[in-house]
């Protein structure tokens, strides 16, 4: 069973991958502002969304399609997808409170199984229910297929035979074992069977059992004997226990991987709660392909800014297209740099298919973005410095792709012209 | 009519079947007692020494024995013959362990495993056997006698009715009902694995792999008495094969063929010493099949000290090999040279390998030509006794005087510095005295001396001596070739190195003085 909430047909943590660059990209950026307010206050959606963002960069349009109108559904039922990520993470913490006994015998680890299935079994449950709740409202193709897969697997037939699996685990009525006689005499391995848990169809079974039996008691004080059936009791239920256990680490892996990927838009939630206090706007950016060259946006402000001031800031339009250089001149302090962080912000936020901080934006997609800002801490050691920026510049054009983005801020301010500039170049 | 074999060791002809028990009086002089005991040490269970002690054997049977040597030497049959004895050496393992058990059926049971093992050993050596290309005629014989055995109705009977009685209780499959302390044995029905079905349930949330619980569980290697009970149920549901496995037992309970086990016990002998030259063999040494005759005139090419051989291997020195010969009317070899020269060496090699030829194995060497002796005297320097309470000189006396009654002309004498605690005047007429006994018994032999006047005694004794390197007179070769005696010279030469010859002496002296 799988969510697919972040990749149509895949898991974001089995194919995920990250720019070289980024962790340039966090500092000149300044996103960990931005992953804080994500976060609002959860470490494990911080380190989710610092994953997704900063892989986003290698995503499609298709994909960001896809994850625009999953996040469209989770902005229409924000309580929704909460739920599903308060259940995933319960549903883990759930495993540690009966998995104590590990390791100790197969009889213990089936009871630790038991225990933790049956409270698994309640989150499940729960998770089918908001299936249940939101199918007819939902519209994009990752709930209608998610929430359609839950309905029909974890339907009641699922519920009804898992839980008679772990009343017949009980024993409650004994076990029964087949097996074969191997080498030595003695039995080749223990194969469990089935009983009856209805009282009255094991009454029967019992009573219409075949006459030919041998049938002997242990002697209560025969401690030996005891540990003799103990051995063979733990050896039959081995298997079984086996399968229990794991079949509780898959649920709980099913159940990381739901918290991994609800996780994403549960910081997308908080962010946007915030943005509506503050009144700044946002919008689903229009994506365009890699082969256009296109930078159209109104209203266009640095998130990070804004977040951080606790206030409205100023934001900048656009209209490029077929424009692959853009040079940004002006006064100091006049907000170039600001502009180019939003710019830069903006395309990471649309690429990982969030909503992005303005009134309208569209671009073409990039399979990289690179950051080439100065390095305030370098300042003391003029000789050095162009000495660093070209050797930074030359790491870049060593990963340079036809389809990057770069970001140059007063880049090369060392050299002889002596006069500041700043620009963002595209190929 | 299945073709009698009687014994590896011994051709069918071999009168005297009491082995010696006790070691012979000679092997501590010949340092043949840390041999043998090497030899047997890996294989005590087996008690192997009595067949190294026992001598003297009829020519005959030495060369029985040897042509038996000759063909394990070739490692395919080596190796087979390897497997054979391990296999019945964890046949006979096992059924110890099957006497020990107590809960019937289990032992029955454990005990088809062993039969079946001894079924597959034998008949798989048979047909190795077949195979292989044998010359001795005591495997030839052998195989002859196992290729019967092994298609003999008391055989075929025996290993295919276990396995038939295997196969049926393998076959047997039965249910367990458990609740509290009571246990149901039920015959089987056909149930599907319940586990399976758990999970199968649980399967489709599955991720990736996951951690395996089973190691926590190792079933105990010894049946429980819950277990034996449960057998019992077992044979209660199951009468007639539990029947059929209680009579194979009871009927086959002494399967093993006596003449594999003796054979399985003597082929130990070839196997043990050929391991033990082997050893020596891959440090460069050779060793060879000798010629014997009751003929006294004898030749060794490149002979040398076995034990000190062996020791040699394991501290990586190199070992010297000596050439001698007795021809005509030689008998007597008189060694005389240096101190530390090889003399005593060359004396005990002497010994061994007429010891180790008379028992039928190949001796240190290129090549060898023999005596076929009967007995085997030795007279070493033994330390003081004080509770025989005689003096030195005494005690050698007597002992010699034992040595020259029993010693005969059949024999071999090997005397190592006698009489040295005697003045040299009285040790040379002593010396001469017995010198003339034994020219008169006309036994061959090694005498080992300090009395140069001896080596010259008679045209029946050949002078050998201990050489030197010219160069430095001081270091010795272990050379022992034959030559005229001339003591005094190695004498000079060892004070030399320490200054300590009369002219430097008087000039160490005279300088402090």
């Amino acid at each position: 069973m799988k969510a697919f909430l972040l990749f149509e047909n895949e898991d974001f943590e089995s194919v995920k991958k990250f720019p070289p660059q980024g962790q340039t990209l966090i500092h000149d950026l300044a996103l960990n502002v931005l992953f804080s307010a994500m976060a609002a206050g959860d470490d494990f959606i911080f380190k989710v969304v610092n994953e997704v963002l900063l892989s986003g960069i290698y995503n499609n349009t298709e994909t960001i399609i896809y994850r625009q109108q999953i996040l469209n559904d989770c902005l229409n039922h924000p309580q929704m997808i909460r739920e599903m990520y308060r259940i995933a993470n319960e549903a883990i913490l759930s495993k540690n409170k009966h998995w104590w006994a590990l390791s100790s015998s197969p009889s213990s680890i089936l009871y630790s199984s038991i225990n933790t299935l049956r409270e698994l079994l309640i989150y499940l449950q729960q998770l089918r229910n908001i299936a249940d709740n939101h199918y007819v409202c939902i519209h994009s193709k990752c709930f209608t297929r998610f929430f359609a897969m839950l309905q029909q697997e974890l339907n009641d037939e699922f519920f009804n035979k898992a839980n008679e699996h772990l009343t017949q685990l009980e024993f409650r009525n004994g076990v029964m074992f087949s097996t074969q006689l191997s080498t030595s005499n003695r039995a080749s391995y223990y194969q469990l069977c089935k009983l009856n848990t209805h009282k009255k169809g094991w009454l029967q079974w019992f009573r219409n059992r075949e006459k030919k039996e041998y049938v002997f008691n242990i002697h209560p004080r025969d401690e030996s004997g005891i540990r003799a059936l103990r051995e063979l009791t733990e050896e039959g239920v081995l298997g079984v226990s086996n399968a229990l256990a794991q079949s509780v680490e898959h649920i709980i892996s099913f159940f990381q991987m739901l918290k991994t990927e609800t996780a994403f838009y549960v910081g997308c939630l908080n962010l946007s709660e915030q943005l509506q206090i503050l009144d700044e706007p946002m919008t689903f950016p229009i994506p365009l392909d890699y082969s256009e060259r296109t930078h159209t946006f109104k209203d266009l402000y640095d998130i990070c800014l804004a977040l951080t001031l606790k206030q409205k800031v100023i934001g900048n339009d656009l209209q490029a297209e077929n424009k692959v250089l853009f040079i940004i001149t002006g006064a100091n302090q006049g907000g170039k740099s600001t502009f180019l962080r939003s710019i830069g912000i903006a395309q990471l936020m649309m690429q990982s298919g969030m909503f992005v901080p303005a009134l309208y934006f569209s671009a073409n997609v990039c399979d990289a973005l690179f950051t080439h800002f100065r390095r305030q801490e370098d300042l003391t050691m003029q000789s050095g410095k162009l000495d660093e920026e070209l050797n930074r510049m030359n790491k870049i054009v060593d990963q340079l792709t036809p389809n990057a983005m770069i970001l140059f801020n007063e880049s090369f301010a060392a050299t002889t012209t002596g006069k500041d500039r700043k620009y963002a170049v595209r190929w | 009519m299945r073709t009698e074999f009687f014994s590896i060791l011994f051709t069918p002809r071999w009168q005297v079947k009491v082995l010696n028990e006790k070691m012979p009086d000679f092997f501590p002089d010949l340092h043949l007692d840390q041999v043998i005991e090497t030899i047997t040490s890996k294989k005590t269970e087996y008690n192997l020494k009595p067949f190294f002690y026992t001598f003297p054997i009829d020519l005959e049977t030495i060369r029985y024995r040897q042509q038996v040597m000759k063909d394990l030497e070739n490692p395919a049959l080596f190796k087979q013959v390897e497997l054979f004895v391990q296999g019945m050496q964890s046949v006979r393992k096992q059924l110890i362990q099957v006497e020990k058990i107590n809960y019937p059926y289990h032992k029955e049971r454990m005990f088809l495993d062993v039969v079946i093992l001894y079924c597959e050993t034998i008949s798989a050596f048979a047909n190795a056997l077949m195979r292989l290309s044998l010359n001795a005629e005591g495997l030839i014989a052998f195989s002859r006698y196992l290729t019967d055995y092994i298609q003999s109705a008391y055989f075929t009977t025996l290993f295919t009715e276990a396995k038939s009685i295997i196969q049926e209780l393998l076959s047997i499959k039965y249910n367990l009902y458990i609740k509290d302390l009571r246990i149901h044995v039920l015959p089987s029905q056909s149930e599907a694995d319940y586990t399976l079905e758990v999970l199968n349930t649980f399967a489709k949330f599955q991720q990736g792999k996951v951690k395996d619980y089973k190691n926590v569980f190792t079933r105990s290697s010894q049946i429980s008495h819950v277990e034996a009970k449960i057998l019992e149920g077992l044979a209660t549901l199951n009468p007639h094969i539990f029947n059929r496995l209680i009579d194979y037992y009871a009927k086959n309970s002494q399967f093993l063929d006596r003449t594999i086990t003796t054979f399985e016990h003597e082929i130990h002998f070839y196997l043990s010493y050929l391991e033990f030259i082997d050893h020596i063999k891959r440090s460069g040494l050779q060793f060879c099949y000798p010629l014997l005759s009751d003929t006294k005139e004898i030749e060794v090419k490149e002979g040398f000290d076995i034990a000190l051989a062996h020791k040699g291997v394991e501290e990586k020195t190199t070992i010297v090999t000596n050439n001698f010969c007795l021809k005509g009317n030689e008998r007597l070899l008189v060694v005389t040279g240096p101190n530390q020269g090889g003399k005593t060496t060359f004396a005990r090699m002497f010994g061994q390998m007429h010891y180790l030829a008379g028992i039928g194995c190949p001796v240190p060497g290129v090549k060898a030509q023999l005596f076929l002796c009967n007995h085997i005297f030795t007279h070493f320097e033994k330390k003081e006794d004080i509770q025989n309470l005689r003096s030195k000189l005494e005690d050698d006396l007597v002992r010699l005087h034992r040595l020259l009654q029993q010693c005969s002309s059949g024999d071999i004498v090997i005397l190592n510095e006698i009489l040295t605690s005697a003045t040299l005047h009285d040790s040379i007429f002593l010396s001469k005295k017995i010198m003339e006994k034994i020219i008169d018994l006309d036994v061959i032999g090694v005498w080992v001396t300090f009395i140069d006047e001896l080596a010259s005694y008679s045209e029946k004794t050949v002078s050998m001596a201990a050489t030197i390197f010219p160069e430095n007179p001081a270091l010795r070769t272990y050379k022992i070739v034959r030559m005229p005696a001339n003591g005094l010279a190695y004498a000079l030469s060892i004070a030399e190195k320490y200054q300590l010859t009369y002219s430097m002496l008087k000039k160490r002296i005279g300088t402090k003085v």
